[in-house]
Protein backbone atom coordinates (compact mmCIF):
# COMPACT_ATOMS: atom_id res chain seq x y z
CA UNK A 1 0.00 0.00 0.00
CA UNK A 2 1.50 3.32 -1.05
CA UNK A 3 1.70 5.94 1.70
CA UNK A 4 2.14 8.97 -0.54
CA UNK A 5 -0.64 10.05 -2.90
CA UNK A 6 0.03 9.34 -6.53
CA UNK A 7 0.59 12.19 -8.95
CA UNK A 8 -2.73 11.40 -10.62
CA UNK A 9 -4.68 11.37 -7.32
CA UNK A 10 -3.17 14.69 -6.22
CA UNK A 11 -4.17 16.27 -9.52
CA UNK A 12 -7.72 14.88 -9.29
CA UNK A 13 -8.08 16.18 -5.73
CA UNK A 14 -6.98 19.68 -6.66
CA UNK A 15 -9.38 19.70 -9.56
CA UNK A 16 -12.24 18.49 -7.38
CA UNK A 17 -11.59 21.20 -4.75
CA UNK A 18 -11.65 23.81 -7.47
CA UNK A 19 -14.98 22.58 -8.95
CA UNK A 20 -16.58 22.56 -5.50
CA UNK A 21 -15.44 26.15 -4.91
CA UNK A 22 -16.83 27.31 -8.26
CA UNK A 23 -20.16 25.51 -7.69
CA UNK A 24 -20.55 26.97 -4.20
CA UNK A 25 -19.88 30.53 -5.30
CA UNK A 26 -22.19 30.38 -8.31
CA UNK A 27 -25.04 28.85 -6.27
CA UNK A 28 -24.66 31.52 -3.62
CA UNK A 29 -24.88 34.26 -6.24
CA UNK A 30 -28.08 32.82 -7.77
CA UNK A 31 -29.81 32.26 -4.40
CA UNK A 32 -28.84 35.69 -3.13
CA UNK A 33 -30.15 37.29 -6.28
CA UNK A 34 -33.52 35.56 -5.93
CA UNK A 35 -33.81 36.32 -2.20
CA UNK A 36 -32.88 39.96 -2.71
CA UNK A 37 -34.69 40.74 -5.94
CA UNK A 38 -38.03 38.92 -5.78
CA UNK A 39 -39.22 40.25 -2.38
CA UNK A 40 -38.30 43.75 -3.52
CA UNK A 41 -40.60 43.62 -6.53
CA UNK A 42 -43.37 46.21 -6.17
CA UNK A 43 -46.28 43.78 -5.70
CA UNK A 44 -44.54 40.83 -4.06
CA UNK A 45 -46.79 41.08 -0.99
CA UNK A 46 -49.90 40.60 -3.12
CA UNK A 47 -48.43 37.65 -4.95
CA UNK A 48 -47.29 36.02 -1.75
CA UNK A 49 -50.73 36.45 -0.27
CA UNK A 50 -52.64 35.04 -3.22
CA UNK A 51 -50.26 32.25 -4.37
CA UNK A 52 -48.31 31.22 -1.28
CA UNK A 53 -50.94 31.44 1.40
CA UNK A 54 -50.25 28.81 4.07
CA UNK A 55 -53.76 28.88 5.48
CA UNK A 56 -55.45 28.48 2.09
CA UNK A 57 -52.98 25.73 1.26
CA UNK A 58 -54.00 23.77 4.35
CA UNK A 59 -57.70 24.39 3.67
CA UNK A 60 -57.65 23.17 0.08
CA UNK A 61 -55.20 20.27 0.41
CA UNK A 62 -57.81 17.68 1.56
CA UNK A 63 -60.15 18.60 -1.33
CA UNK A 64 -57.28 18.43 -3.78
CA UNK A 65 -56.09 15.06 -2.57
CA UNK A 66 -59.62 13.66 -2.75
CA UNK A 67 -59.98 14.97 -6.33
CA UNK A 68 -56.54 13.62 -7.24
CA UNK A 69 -57.87 10.10 -6.71
CA UNK A 70 -59.83 10.58 -9.94
CA UNK A 71 -56.61 11.55 -11.79
CA UNK A 72 -54.99 8.39 -10.53
CA UNK A 73 -57.99 6.33 -11.58
CA UNK A 74 -57.98 7.76 -15.11
CA UNK A 75 -54.25 7.10 -15.31
CA UNK A 76 -54.63 3.60 -13.91
CA UNK A 77 -57.13 2.45 -16.49
CA UNK A 78 -55.72 4.42 -19.44
CA UNK A 79 -52.05 3.38 -19.10
CA UNK A 80 -52.50 -0.41 -19.52
CA UNK A 81 -54.95 0.13 -22.40
CA UNK A 82 -52.42 2.43 -24.07
CA UNK A 83 -49.57 -0.06 -23.72
CA UNK A 84 -51.62 -2.93 -25.16
CA UNK A 85 -53.37 -1.00 -27.92
CA UNK A 86 -50.10 0.65 -28.99
CA UNK A 87 -48.41 -2.76 -29.17
CA UNK A 88 -51.18 -4.02 -31.45
CA UNK A 89 -50.78 -0.95 -33.66
CA UNK A 90 -46.99 -1.41 -33.78
CA UNK A 91 -47.34 -5.08 -34.69
CA UNK A 92 -49.89 -4.35 -37.39
CA UNK A 93 -47.58 -1.68 -38.75
CA UNK A 94 -44.66 -4.14 -38.81
CA UNK A 95 -46.62 -7.01 -40.34
CA UNK A 96 -45.18 -8.37 -43.57
CA UNK A 97 -48.07 -10.21 -45.13
CA UNK A 98 -49.41 -8.53 -48.28
CA UNK A 99 -52.94 -9.48 -47.19
CA UNK A 100 -52.58 -7.11 -44.24
CA UNK A 101 -51.85 -4.09 -46.42
CA UNK A 102 -55.16 -2.34 -45.57
CA UNK A 103 -54.40 -2.77 -41.85
CA UNK A 104 -50.93 -1.29 -42.33
CA UNK A 105 -52.33 1.66 -44.24
CA UNK A 106 -54.91 2.20 -41.50
CA UNK A 107 -52.28 2.26 -38.76
CA UNK A 108 -50.20 4.77 -40.71
CA UNK A 109 -53.20 7.04 -41.12
CA UNK A 110 -54.09 6.58 -37.44
CA UNK A 111 -50.63 7.53 -36.13
CA UNK A 112 -50.34 10.49 -38.49
CA UNK A 113 -53.72 11.93 -37.58
CA UNK A 114 -53.47 11.32 -33.83
CA UNK A 115 -49.95 12.62 -33.51
CA UNK A 116 -50.62 15.62 -35.69
CA UNK A 117 -53.35 17.21 -33.52
CA UNK A 118 -52.90 18.52 -29.94
CA UNK A 119 -54.15 16.19 -27.20
CA UNK A 120 -56.43 18.86 -25.82
CA UNK A 121 -58.21 19.19 -29.15
CA UNK A 122 -58.89 15.45 -29.27
CA UNK A 123 -60.27 15.60 -25.74
CA UNK A 124 -62.69 18.31 -26.80
CA UNK A 125 -63.67 16.61 -30.05
CA UNK A 126 -64.16 13.12 -28.65
CA UNK A 127 -65.29 14.18 -25.16
CA UNK A 128 -68.04 16.49 -26.40
CA UNK A 129 -68.64 14.96 -29.82
CA UNK A 130 -69.34 11.33 -29.05
CA UNK A 131 -71.70 11.90 -26.08
CA UNK A 132 -73.50 14.29 -28.42
CA UNK A 133 -74.71 11.25 -30.36
CA UNK A 134 -77.32 10.85 -27.62
CA UNK A 135 -76.37 7.49 -26.13
CA UNK A 136 -77.80 6.54 -22.73
CA UNK A 137 -75.83 6.38 -19.52
CA UNK A 138 -73.14 5.26 -18.91
CA UNK A 139 -72.16 5.64 -22.57
CA UNK A 140 -72.49 9.41 -22.56
CA UNK A 141 -70.00 10.00 -19.73
CA UNK A 142 -67.39 12.65 -20.49
CA UNK A 143 -65.09 10.74 -18.15
CA UNK A 144 -65.32 7.70 -20.43
CA UNK A 145 -64.79 9.60 -23.67
CA UNK A 146 -62.11 11.83 -22.21
CA UNK A 147 -60.21 8.67 -21.28
CA UNK A 148 -60.79 7.24 -24.74
CA UNK A 149 -59.29 10.40 -26.23
CA UNK A 150 -56.24 10.01 -23.99
CA UNK A 151 -55.86 6.35 -24.92
CA UNK A 152 -56.11 7.06 -28.65
CA UNK A 153 -53.67 9.98 -28.66
CA UNK A 154 -51.12 8.42 -26.36
CA UNK A 155 -51.27 5.07 -28.14
CA UNK A 156 -50.17 6.70 -31.37
CA UNK A 157 -47.00 7.94 -29.64
CA UNK A 158 -46.37 4.77 -27.71
CA UNK A 159 -46.86 2.70 -30.88
CA UNK A 160 -43.94 4.56 -32.42
CA UNK A 161 -41.82 3.70 -29.37
CA UNK A 162 -42.84 0.02 -29.49
CA UNK A 163 -42.07 -0.09 -33.15
CA UNK A 164 -38.61 1.39 -32.69
CA UNK A 165 -38.00 -1.24 -30.02
CA UNK A 166 -39.11 -4.08 -32.29
CA UNK A 167 -36.92 -2.83 -35.11
CA UNK A 168 -33.91 -2.42 -32.82
CA UNK A 169 -33.71 -6.19 -32.36
CA UNK A 170 -31.16 -7.47 -34.83
CA UNK A 171 -32.40 -9.41 -37.85
CA UNK A 172 -30.11 -12.32 -36.92
CA UNK A 173 -32.31 -12.99 -33.89
CA UNK A 174 -35.25 -13.48 -36.23
CA UNK A 175 -33.15 -15.73 -38.46
CA UNK A 176 -32.13 -17.88 -35.48
CA UNK A 177 -35.72 -18.20 -34.29
CA UNK A 178 -37.07 -19.06 -37.73
CA UNK A 179 -34.27 -21.59 -38.30
CA UNK A 180 -35.51 -23.37 -35.17
CA UNK A 181 -38.90 -23.76 -36.81
CA UNK A 182 -40.70 -21.06 -34.84
CA UNK A 183 -43.54 -19.39 -36.73
CA UNK A 184 -43.54 -15.67 -37.42
CA UNK A 185 -45.91 -15.07 -34.50
CA UNK A 186 -43.91 -17.27 -32.09
CA UNK A 187 -40.74 -15.44 -33.13
CA UNK A 188 -42.40 -12.13 -32.26
CA UNK A 189 -43.84 -13.34 -28.99
CA UNK A 190 -40.87 -15.23 -27.52
CA UNK A 191 -37.82 -13.65 -29.14
CA UNK A 192 -38.42 -10.17 -30.55
CA UNK A 193 -40.95 -8.53 -28.21
CA UNK A 194 -39.29 -9.52 -24.90
CA UNK A 195 -36.05 -7.92 -26.10
CA UNK A 196 -37.85 -4.88 -27.51
CA UNK A 197 -39.71 -4.26 -24.24
CA UNK A 198 -36.48 -4.17 -22.23
CA UNK A 199 -34.99 -1.61 -24.56
CA UNK A 200 -37.91 0.81 -24.61
CA UNK A 201 -38.78 0.89 -20.91
CA UNK A 202 -37.07 4.29 -20.39
CA UNK A 203 -38.81 6.12 -23.27
CA UNK A 204 -42.10 4.48 -22.26
CA UNK A 205 -41.70 5.82 -18.73
CA UNK A 206 -41.29 9.29 -20.23
CA UNK A 207 -44.60 8.92 -22.01
CA UNK A 208 -46.27 7.68 -18.84
CA UNK A 209 -45.02 10.70 -16.89
CA UNK A 210 -46.53 12.95 -19.57
CA UNK A 211 -49.77 10.98 -19.39
CA UNK A 212 -49.93 11.44 -15.62
CA UNK A 213 -49.90 15.21 -16.20
CA UNK A 214 -52.16 15.26 -19.23
CA UNK A 215 -54.88 13.45 -17.30
CA UNK A 216 -55.66 16.92 -15.92
CA UNK A 217 -56.79 17.98 -19.41
CA UNK A 218 -59.87 15.77 -19.00
CA UNK A 219 -61.12 18.38 -16.49
CA UNK A 220 -61.86 20.66 -19.44
CA UNK A 221 -64.86 18.56 -20.43
CA UNK A 222 -66.35 18.26 -16.94
CA UNK A 223 -65.03 15.67 -14.51
CA UNK A 224 -63.95 17.14 -11.19
CA UNK A 225 -60.36 16.02 -10.91
CA UNK A 226 -57.58 17.91 -9.20
CA UNK A 227 -57.20 20.80 -11.64
CA UNK A 228 -60.93 21.52 -11.70
CA UNK A 229 -61.11 21.17 -7.90
CA UNK A 230 -58.27 23.67 -7.61
CA UNK A 231 -60.28 26.03 -9.82
CA UNK A 232 -63.34 25.62 -7.59
CA UNK A 233 -61.31 26.31 -4.45
CA UNK A 234 -59.69 29.28 -6.14
CA UNK A 235 -63.10 30.82 -6.74
CA UNK A 236 -64.30 29.98 -3.23
CA UNK A 237 -61.27 31.49 -1.46
CA UNK A 238 -60.59 34.16 -4.09
CA UNK A 239 -57.01 32.90 -3.87
CA UNK A 240 -54.67 31.10 -6.27
CA UNK A 241 -52.90 28.99 -3.64
CA UNK A 242 -54.93 25.84 -4.52
CA UNK A 243 -53.16 25.77 -7.89
CA UNK A 244 -49.82 25.71 -6.08
CA UNK A 245 -51.23 22.87 -3.98
CA UNK A 246 -52.18 20.96 -7.14
CA UNK A 247 -48.70 21.53 -8.57
CA UNK A 248 -47.09 20.20 -5.39
CA UNK A 249 -49.24 17.05 -5.50
CA UNK A 250 -48.30 16.43 -9.16
CA UNK A 251 -44.63 16.86 -8.32
CA UNK A 252 -44.88 14.27 -5.55
CA UNK A 253 -45.79 11.74 -8.24
CA UNK A 254 -43.79 12.91 -11.26
CA UNK A 255 -40.41 13.57 -9.63
CA UNK A 256 -39.95 9.99 -8.34
CA UNK A 257 -41.13 8.73 -11.75
CA UNK A 258 -38.67 10.87 -13.71
CA UNK A 259 -35.80 9.99 -11.35
CA UNK A 260 -36.58 6.31 -11.87
CA UNK A 261 -36.65 6.87 -15.64
CA UNK A 262 -33.27 8.58 -15.56
CA UNK A 263 -31.87 5.71 -13.53
CA UNK A 264 -33.21 3.18 -16.05
CA UNK A 265 -31.83 5.15 -19.00
CA UNK A 266 -28.42 5.33 -17.32
CA UNK A 267 -28.46 1.60 -16.58
CA UNK A 268 -29.41 0.75 -20.17
CA UNK A 269 -26.70 3.10 -21.45
CA UNK A 270 -24.07 1.51 -19.25
CA UNK A 271 -25.14 -1.94 -20.34
CA UNK A 272 -25.01 -1.19 -24.07
CA UNK A 273 -22.29 1.38 -24.69
CA UNK A 274 -19.25 0.14 -22.78
CA UNK A 275 -16.56 2.09 -20.97
CA UNK A 276 -17.02 5.82 -20.61
CA UNK A 277 -14.43 8.08 -22.25
CA UNK A 278 -13.48 11.32 -20.54
CA UNK B 1 -23.91 -46.13 -51.91
CA UNK B 2 -25.85 -44.46 -49.13
CA UNK B 3 -29.10 -42.56 -49.54
CA UNK B 4 -29.17 -39.06 -50.90
CA UNK B 5 -30.44 -36.91 -48.03
CA UNK B 6 -30.40 -33.50 -49.64
CA UNK B 7 -30.33 -32.82 -53.34
CA UNK B 8 -29.82 -29.40 -54.91
CA UNK B 9 -30.84 -29.11 -58.54
CA UNK B 10 -29.87 -26.11 -60.65
CA UNK B 11 -30.31 -23.77 -57.73
CA UNK B 12 -30.24 -20.08 -58.67
CA UNK B 13 -30.56 -17.03 -56.50
CA UNK B 14 -30.12 -13.34 -57.29
CA UNK B 15 -30.50 -10.09 -55.41
CA UNK B 16 -31.76 -7.78 -58.11
CA UNK B 17 -29.31 -8.15 -60.97
CA UNK B 18 -26.58 -9.54 -58.73
CA UNK B 19 -26.47 -13.33 -59.14
CA UNK B 20 -25.38 -14.89 -55.84
CA UNK B 21 -25.93 -18.54 -56.65
CA UNK B 22 -25.62 -19.67 -60.22
CA UNK B 23 -26.96 -23.07 -61.28
CA UNK B 24 -25.78 -25.06 -58.27
CA UNK B 25 -26.37 -28.81 -58.32
CA UNK B 26 -25.15 -31.02 -55.49
CA UNK B 27 -26.14 -34.32 -53.91
CA UNK B 28 -25.50 -34.73 -50.20
CA UNK B 29 -25.44 -38.31 -48.94
CA UNK B 30 -26.96 -39.23 -45.60
CA UNK B 31 -24.35 -39.13 -42.83
CA UNK B 32 -21.77 -37.33 -44.95
CA UNK B 33 -19.90 -34.11 -44.24
CA UNK B 34 -19.97 -31.63 -47.12
CA UNK B 35 -17.77 -28.57 -46.78
CA UNK B 36 -18.13 -25.34 -48.74
CA UNK B 37 -14.98 -23.27 -49.09
CA UNK B 38 -14.19 -20.27 -51.21
CA UNK B 39 -13.46 -16.55 -50.97
CA UNK B 40 -15.77 -14.17 -49.09
CA UNK B 41 -18.82 -13.33 -51.14
CA UNK B 42 -18.64 -16.55 -53.14
CA UNK B 43 -22.12 -17.57 -51.97
CA UNK B 44 -21.38 -20.09 -49.18
CA UNK B 45 -23.59 -18.44 -46.56
CA UNK B 46 -26.37 -17.68 -48.99
CA UNK B 47 -26.41 -21.32 -50.06
CA UNK B 48 -26.80 -22.46 -46.46
CA UNK B 49 -29.54 -19.91 -45.82
CA UNK B 50 -31.37 -21.15 -48.90
CA UNK B 51 -31.14 -24.74 -47.68
CA UNK B 52 -32.76 -23.63 -44.40
CA UNK B 53 -35.43 -21.79 -46.42
CA UNK B 54 -34.48 -18.51 -44.76
CA UNK B 55 -33.96 -17.16 -48.27
CA UNK B 56 -36.31 -18.10 -51.10
CA UNK B 57 -34.54 -19.42 -54.18
CA UNK B 58 -35.38 -18.00 -57.60
CA UNK B 59 -34.97 -21.13 -59.65
CA UNK B 60 -34.13 -24.78 -59.26
CA UNK B 61 -35.22 -27.25 -56.61
CA UNK B 62 -34.12 -28.49 -53.21
CA UNK B 63 -35.11 -32.06 -52.37
CA UNK B 64 -35.09 -33.48 -48.86
CA UNK B 65 -35.46 -37.28 -48.89
CA UNK B 66 -36.65 -36.95 -52.47
CA UNK B 67 -39.39 -34.43 -51.70
CA UNK B 68 -39.22 -30.94 -53.15
CA UNK B 69 -39.07 -28.54 -50.20
CA UNK B 70 -38.47 -25.43 -52.27
CA UNK B 71 -41.97 -25.21 -53.73
CA UNK B 72 -43.13 -21.62 -53.34
CA UNK B 73 -45.96 -21.38 -50.82
CA UNK B 74 -44.95 -24.45 -48.85
CA UNK B 75 -45.09 -24.05 -45.05
CA UNK B 76 -41.41 -23.74 -44.19
CA UNK B 77 -41.69 -24.22 -40.41
CA UNK B 78 -42.01 -28.04 -40.30
CA UNK B 79 -39.16 -28.34 -42.81
CA UNK B 80 -36.86 -26.06 -40.82
CA UNK B 81 -37.33 -28.37 -37.85
CA UNK B 82 -35.73 -31.13 -39.91
CA UNK B 83 -32.79 -28.94 -40.98
CA UNK B 84 -30.97 -27.24 -38.11
CA UNK B 85 -28.71 -24.25 -38.54
CA UNK B 86 -25.88 -22.70 -36.53
CA UNK B 87 -24.68 -19.17 -37.27
CA UNK B 88 -21.36 -17.37 -37.30
CA UNK B 89 -22.39 -15.03 -34.47
CA UNK B 90 -24.15 -17.69 -32.40
CA UNK B 91 -27.44 -15.72 -32.36
CA UNK B 92 -28.38 -16.99 -28.92
CA UNK B 93 -31.39 -15.24 -27.39
CA UNK B 94 -29.77 -12.91 -24.84
CA UNK B 95 -32.86 -12.59 -22.63
CA UNK B 96 -33.09 -16.32 -22.03
CA UNK B 97 -30.90 -18.66 -20.02
CA UNK B 98 -29.03 -21.44 -21.78
CA UNK B 99 -31.77 -23.91 -20.82
CA UNK B 100 -34.56 -21.61 -22.04
CA UNK B 101 -32.72 -21.09 -25.34
CA UNK B 102 -32.52 -24.83 -25.86
CA UNK B 103 -36.06 -25.87 -24.90
CA UNK B 104 -37.86 -22.96 -26.60
CA UNK B 105 -38.39 -24.67 -29.93
CA UNK B 106 -39.00 -28.25 -28.63
CA UNK B 107 -41.68 -27.06 -26.21
CA UNK B 108 -43.31 -24.49 -28.48
CA UNK B 109 -43.14 -26.11 -31.89
CA UNK B 110 -42.83 -29.84 -31.25
CA UNK B 111 -45.17 -29.88 -28.26
CA UNK B 112 -42.66 -31.74 -26.07
CA UNK B 113 -43.54 -31.24 -22.41
CA UNK B 114 -41.18 -29.05 -20.45
CA UNK B 115 -39.85 -31.74 -18.10
CA UNK B 116 -38.91 -34.05 -20.95
CA UNK B 117 -37.37 -31.23 -23.00
CA UNK B 118 -35.32 -30.18 -19.97
CA UNK B 119 -34.06 -33.71 -19.37
CA UNK B 120 -33.03 -34.07 -22.99
CA UNK B 121 -31.38 -30.66 -22.98
CA UNK B 122 -29.38 -31.63 -19.88
CA UNK B 123 -28.16 -34.77 -21.60
CA UNK B 124 -27.03 -32.74 -24.62
CA UNK B 125 -25.31 -30.14 -22.44
CA UNK B 126 -23.47 -32.90 -20.53
CA UNK B 127 -22.43 -34.52 -23.76
CA UNK B 128 -20.80 -31.32 -24.96
CA UNK B 129 -19.18 -30.39 -21.65
CA UNK B 130 -21.67 -27.67 -20.73
CA UNK B 131 -23.43 -29.46 -17.87
CA UNK B 132 -22.89 -26.61 -15.41
CA UNK B 133 -24.06 -23.85 -17.78
CA UNK B 134 -27.80 -24.55 -17.95
CA UNK B 135 -28.75 -21.55 -15.82
CA UNK B 136 -26.17 -19.13 -17.24
CA UNK B 137 -27.10 -16.36 -19.62
CA UNK B 138 -25.33 -16.10 -23.00
CA UNK B 139 -23.34 -12.98 -22.06
CA UNK B 140 -21.79 -14.89 -19.14
CA UNK B 141 -20.24 -17.46 -21.48
CA UNK B 142 -17.12 -17.41 -23.63
CA UNK B 143 -17.53 -17.36 -27.40
CA UNK B 144 -16.67 -21.04 -27.64
CA UNK B 145 -19.22 -21.94 -24.99
CA UNK B 146 -21.87 -19.79 -26.67
CA UNK B 147 -21.28 -21.51 -29.97
CA UNK B 148 -21.50 -24.95 -28.38
CA UNK B 149 -24.78 -23.90 -26.75
CA UNK B 150 -26.01 -22.77 -30.17
CA UNK B 151 -25.15 -26.20 -31.55
CA UNK B 152 -26.99 -27.89 -28.69
CA UNK B 153 -29.98 -25.63 -29.32
CA UNK B 154 -30.04 -26.69 -32.96
CA UNK B 155 -29.67 -30.36 -31.99
CA UNK B 156 -32.53 -30.17 -29.49
CA UNK B 157 -35.08 -30.20 -32.31
CA UNK B 158 -33.46 -33.44 -33.51
CA UNK B 159 -32.77 -32.31 -37.06
CA UNK B 160 -31.82 -34.72 -39.83
CA UNK B 161 -29.34 -32.29 -41.35
CA UNK B 162 -27.26 -29.62 -39.63
CA UNK B 163 -26.03 -26.52 -41.47
CA UNK B 164 -23.00 -24.80 -39.95
CA UNK B 165 -22.33 -21.30 -41.27
CA UNK B 166 -18.71 -20.30 -40.50
CA UNK B 167 -19.28 -21.24 -36.90
CA UNK B 168 -15.68 -20.61 -35.84
CA UNK B 169 -15.10 -17.36 -37.74
CA UNK B 170 -15.93 -15.00 -34.87
CA UNK B 171 -14.10 -16.99 -32.19
CA UNK B 172 -10.75 -16.22 -30.59
CA UNK B 173 -8.15 -18.62 -32.03
CA UNK B 174 -7.74 -20.58 -28.80
CA UNK B 175 -11.50 -21.30 -28.69
CA UNK B 176 -11.80 -22.69 -32.22
CA UNK B 177 -10.63 -26.16 -31.19
CA UNK B 178 -13.40 -26.85 -28.68
CA UNK B 179 -16.07 -26.05 -31.29
CA UNK B 180 -14.41 -28.13 -34.00
CA UNK B 181 -14.26 -31.05 -31.54
CA UNK B 182 -18.04 -30.84 -31.30
CA UNK B 183 -18.34 -31.00 -35.07
CA UNK B 184 -16.07 -34.07 -35.19
CA UNK B 185 -18.26 -35.74 -32.61
CA UNK B 186 -21.38 -34.94 -34.65
CA UNK B 187 -19.75 -36.50 -37.69
CA UNK B 188 -18.89 -39.60 -35.66
CA UNK B 189 -22.53 -39.84 -34.54
CA UNK B 190 -23.62 -40.01 -38.18
CA UNK B 191 -25.24 -36.58 -38.52
CA UNK B 192 -25.44 -35.17 -42.05
CA UNK B 193 -23.47 -31.92 -41.99
CA UNK B 194 -23.16 -29.10 -44.50
CA UNK B 195 -20.69 -26.47 -43.43
CA UNK B 196 -19.12 -23.30 -44.73
CA UNK B 197 -15.72 -22.65 -43.24
CA UNK B 198 -12.38 -20.94 -43.54
CA UNK B 199 -10.68 -23.63 -41.40
CA UNK B 200 -8.89 -25.39 -44.26
CA UNK B 201 -7.05 -27.95 -42.15
CA UNK B 202 -10.32 -28.99 -40.57
CA UNK B 203 -12.04 -29.11 -43.97
CA UNK B 204 -9.29 -31.36 -45.32
CA UNK B 205 -9.33 -33.76 -42.38
CA UNK B 206 -13.05 -34.03 -41.68
CA UNK B 207 -14.96 -33.64 -44.96
CA UNK B 208 -16.22 -36.38 -47.22
CA UNK B 209 -16.78 -33.88 -50.01
CA UNK B 210 -15.28 -30.42 -50.45
CA UNK B 211 -16.84 -27.86 -52.80
CA UNK B 212 -14.97 -24.74 -53.82
CA UNK B 213 -17.37 -21.90 -54.56
CA UNK B 214 -16.53 -18.81 -56.56
CA UNK B 215 -18.90 -16.21 -57.94
CA UNK B 216 -21.92 -18.31 -57.01
CA UNK B 217 -20.73 -21.46 -58.82
CA UNK B 218 -19.19 -24.67 -57.61
CA UNK B 219 -15.89 -24.56 -59.48
CA UNK B 220 -14.35 -27.63 -57.93
CA UNK B 221 -15.70 -30.58 -56.00
CA UNK B 222 -14.48 -33.90 -54.77
CA UNK B 223 -12.77 -35.74 -51.96
CA UNK B 224 -10.52 -33.38 -49.96
CA UNK B 225 -7.41 -35.38 -50.89
CA UNK B 226 -8.07 -34.54 -54.53
CA UNK B 227 -9.39 -30.98 -54.15
CA UNK B 228 -6.60 -29.83 -51.86
CA UNK B 229 -3.73 -31.47 -53.72
CA UNK B 230 -4.74 -31.59 -57.36
CA UNK B 231 -7.49 -29.09 -58.17
CA UNK B 232 -8.43 -29.14 -61.82
CA UNK B 233 -9.65 -25.57 -62.41
CA UNK B 234 -7.29 -22.58 -62.53
CA UNK B 235 -9.45 -20.49 -60.22
CA UNK B 236 -9.54 -23.20 -57.56
CA UNK B 237 -5.79 -23.61 -57.87
CA UNK B 238 -5.33 -19.87 -57.34
CA UNK B 239 -7.62 -19.85 -54.30
CA UNK B 240 -5.92 -22.82 -52.66
CA UNK B 241 -2.46 -21.44 -53.47
CA UNK B 242 -3.36 -18.14 -51.74
CA UNK B 243 -4.44 -20.08 -48.68
CA UNK B 244 -1.29 -22.12 -48.62
CA UNK B 245 0.79 -18.96 -49.06
CA UNK B 246 -0.96 -17.28 -46.13
CA UNK B 247 0.00 -20.23 -43.97
CA UNK B 248 -3.52 -21.44 -43.28
CA UNK B 249 -3.05 -24.93 -44.61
Amino acid sequence: MATTTSRRAAYEQARKRRSIAVATVSSLIVVTAIVLIVPNMPRWDRVRHSFFNGERFRDSLPHLLRAFVLDIKIFAWSAPLILVFAMLVAMARNSRSPALFPLRALTIAYTDIMRGVPVILWIYLIGFGVPGLGMDRPWNSPLLWGSVALVLTYSSNVAVVWRAGIESVHESQRAAARSLGLSNWQTMRFVIIPQAVRRVVPPLMNDLVSLQKDVALVSLIGPIEILRQAGIDKSKFANFTPFIGAAVIFLCITIPLTRTTDYLIERERRRTTGTKVR
Amino acid sequence: MSNIKLSLRNLTKAYGSHVVLNDISLDIAEGSVVTLIGPSGSGKSTLLRCLNLLEPIDDGEIHLDGVDISLPGLDANPIRRRIGMVFQNFNLFPHMSVMENIILSPTRTLGVNKALATTKARELLERFGLGDKADSYPDQLSGGQQQRVAIVRALAIEPEVLLLDEITSSLDPELVGEVLDVVRELKASGMTLVLATHEMGFARDTSDVVCVLDGGRIIERGHPSQVFTAPTSDRAQQFLQSIINSGRL
